[in-house]
């Protein structure tokens, strides 16, 4: 465990990501006057290592896949930092995050909306060869056949169309289309969400194979906490526009600090009908807030079992509380060990 | 009438659509029995006929293109099937009533929430106005809905997901149904609140001792939930049980696939997950023998010309597979 934690610290950060905000203005009336924002993602911090997947987890709202499309640039971050291999993204011109977005690519939740129904499968994966001009006609040919192969599809499927494929081979030709241009790190935005349980499993496995060799470093941001702990080394968990706590897989899920944490473990249901007997459930009381009107101090104190005045006062800070293991809570303090 | 002795008895239940690809085999004789008090879980995966196998009961299925082309659902004795428009529509909402899987479409969006609460309660138990909206009160706050008396005037879109579902379950409640069939109730809910409705119809369920049919494609959610389980493939019943004879020993390969390609839940994080290859079958072109099979480890030529019968493997529990001793060996 200690050696699993010190080569951590050694590994290097392949993105960093430094107090990243991204608020969604709300305007009002004829003139379209500024009255508040939609705090989506307000002030998140992490590192991503090479190789590695790390899980983003929370409820629907809490910013997850917010976080996902502001680190690539699909929205304009309000401030903070994206550092990818040494380059902040959140400052660089258009141009240049065009050349370095070849290293991350995106794959997304709805497989039926993602894909363009008037574009061939061939049409579909080589755009991205196309539109970075790297190969001509014959050799987009050649690569959409080995990249379908690479993910399991049949290479004749090149001439079909959207319609044509279910919801796995669907999200299989997403991924395919994600690989084209070799990227290093891919945000996989709730990829199996939509999928049925015996094909999620399939992605799944072909997610950890593809990972395993071309050495990609995942980014996988989802709300089915028990597949996370499957494919994650490290979790980060969110609520309403903050991460609350950050840990590798095996610490988060055998020892959770942060109360809100507790509850989403303690909620999810186990297929095992003899634990579940037995088991005692942390239910939570109420709906999450709205992000346009956070509670003040922490943001789960309207939910929180343990809650305390200085909790409705001040927001606690995101500290490490043990090596490697962050969490912000006014009642979780560092331990030495 | 002899008295019966099943509160709900279903037997060879078939549905179709006639579509312009062809008939789509929904429900393929579908059998089983419920009794009083109990709690029967149905999973499957998307297109295996959970659903329209509920519809069926209700006789809520769109004719044309729909057909219930056989079979029998006997409520306390009587055949549902059987009964004119008029007396199903007695029997719907005030016998047996059913919650939805999607909270945001299934409320009007223009009626108040209270006003869709109270339709039901003036039509089946003949409320007056006043005396409805009283009831609607106390059974929004049954469902936990904080401030009910302020509340009741709101309309859906005041209202969040969960709300919302608590306030479909209300309606489902407001007749006192003997039979509640939810129909993935949770599946568009976030986990924390998933827990909260799961624990919100336990509760009631043994105030009001109602028969509960619970609907899901998520296998934990039944694990904590079920007495007996349903697990369909392809509009059939491929494998019933006690829930826990189901989990911790599954005879049907799709069963045991189902629950082998899930994460593992105890200390042990495995390397890879089992998967089962292959998609779902289309119900256009069903072709005889077990539907599983092209996607079945097990298949024998057998297998694709012969539709495996339910026997019995064990105290109460049924499984369809011609191949379910080489399945028990592994």
């Amino acid at each position: 465990m200690a050696e699993a934690l010190k080569t951590d610290s050694t590994k290097q950060a392949l993105l960093h990501v430094e107090n990243l905000k991204k608020y969604f203005p709300i305007k009002r009336g004829v003139f379209q006057q500024h009255v508040g924002d939609v705090k989506a993602v307000d002030g998140v911090s992490f590192d991503v290592y090479q190789g590695e997947t790390l899980g983003l987890v929370g409820e629907s709202g809490c910013g997850k896949t917010t976080t996902g499309r502001t680190i690539i640039r699909i929205y304009e971050p309000t401030s903070g930092h994206v550092i990818f291999k040494g380059r902040d993204l959140a400052t660089l011109r258009s141009n240049e995050m065009r050349e370095l977005r070849r290293s991350m690519q995106m794959i997304f939740q709805d497989p039926y909306a993602s894909l363009n129904p008037r574009m061939s499968v061939l049409k579909i994966v080589g755009e991205p060869l196309e539109v970075f001009h790297v190969a001509n006609k014959e050799e987009r040919r050649e690569r959409v056949a080995n990249l379908l192969q690479l993910v399991g599809l049949d290479p004749d499927f090149m001439v079909r169309y959207p319609h044509e494929f279910s919801g796995g081979q669907r999200q299989r030709i997403g991924l395919a289309r994600s690989l084209a241009l070799n990227p290093e790190l891919i945000i996989c935005d709730e990829p199996i969400s939509a999928l049925d349980v015996s094909i999620q499993a399939q992605v799944v496995n072909l997610l950890e194979d593809l990972q395993e060799e071309l050495g990609l470093t995942y980014i996988f941001i989802a709300h089915d906490l028990s597949m996370v702990r499957h494919i994650s080394n490290r979790v980060a968990v969110m609520y309403l526009g903050k991460i609350v706590e950050l840990t590798d897989r095996e610490t988060l899920y055998a020892n959770p600090l942060h109360p809100y944490t507790q509850a989403l473990l303690s909620a999810i249901p186990v297929p095992d009908p003899t634990i579940e007997e037995t088991r005692q459930r942390i239910l939570l009381e109420g709906d999450l807030p709205s992000p346009a009107h956070p509670p003040k101090g922490c943001r789960f104190n309207t939910r929180c079992a343990h809650v305390q005045d200085i909790c409705r006062q001040e927001e606690p800070a995101f500290i490490e509380v043990a090596s490697n293991h962050f969490c912000a809570c006014h009642f979780v303090t560092p331990t030495t060990t | 009438m002899t008295s019966p002795e099943h509160l709900l008895e279903i037997q060879h239940l078939t549905t179709r659509f006639h579509t312009e690809d062809g008939i789509v085999h929904a429900v393929n004789d579908v059998s089983y029995t419920l009794d009083e008090g109990d709690t029967l879980g149905i999973v499957g995966e998307s297109g295996c006929g959970k659903s329209v196998h509920a519809l069926s009961i209700m006789r809520l299925i769109q004719i044309p293109p729909g057909e219930i082309a056989a079979g029998e659902v006997r409520f306390r004795g009587q055949d549902l099937l059987k009964l004119n428009d008029d007396d199903m529509r007695k029997v719907r909402g005030a016998e047996i009533a059913m919650i939805f899987q999607d909270p945001m479409t299934s409320l009007n969006p223009v009626k108040t929430v209270g006003f869709q609460v109270m339709e039901a309660l003036m039509l089946h138990e003949g409320m007056d106005k006043a005396r409805a909206r009283e009831r609607t009160i106390e059974l929004l706050d049954l469902v936990g809905i904080p401030e009910a008396a302020q509340r009741v005037d709101d309309y859906p879109h005041q209202f969040s997901g969960g709300m919302r579902q608590r306030v479909m379950i209300a309606m489902g409640l407001s007749c006192n149904p003997s039979i509640l069939i939810a129909d993935e109730p949770t599946t568009a809910l976030d986990v924390t609140i998933q827990a909260q409705i799961i624990d919100l119809v336990k509760r009631l369920q043994q105030k009001f001792g109602m028969t509960v049919i619970w609907i899901t494609h998520d296998l934990g959610v039944i694990a904590g939930l079920a007495r007996r389980v349903n697990v369909m493939y392809a509009g059939r019943i491929i494998e019933t049980g006690p829930v826990k004879d189901i989990y911790a020993s599954p005879h049907h390969p799709y069963t045991v696939g189902l629950l082998g390609s899930l994460p593992s839940h105890g200390s042990r994080v495995s390397s890879r997950l089992f998967s089962i290859p292959g998609e779902p079958p289309d119900l256009i072109g069903l072709s005889p023998g077990c539907a599983f099979a092209p996607r079945c480890q097990y298949q024998t030529p057998r297998c694709w010309k012969e539709t495996p019968p339910l026997e019995e493997v064990g105290v109460g529990h049924i499984a369809a597979c011609w191949e379910k001793d080489a399945v028990r060996r592994v």
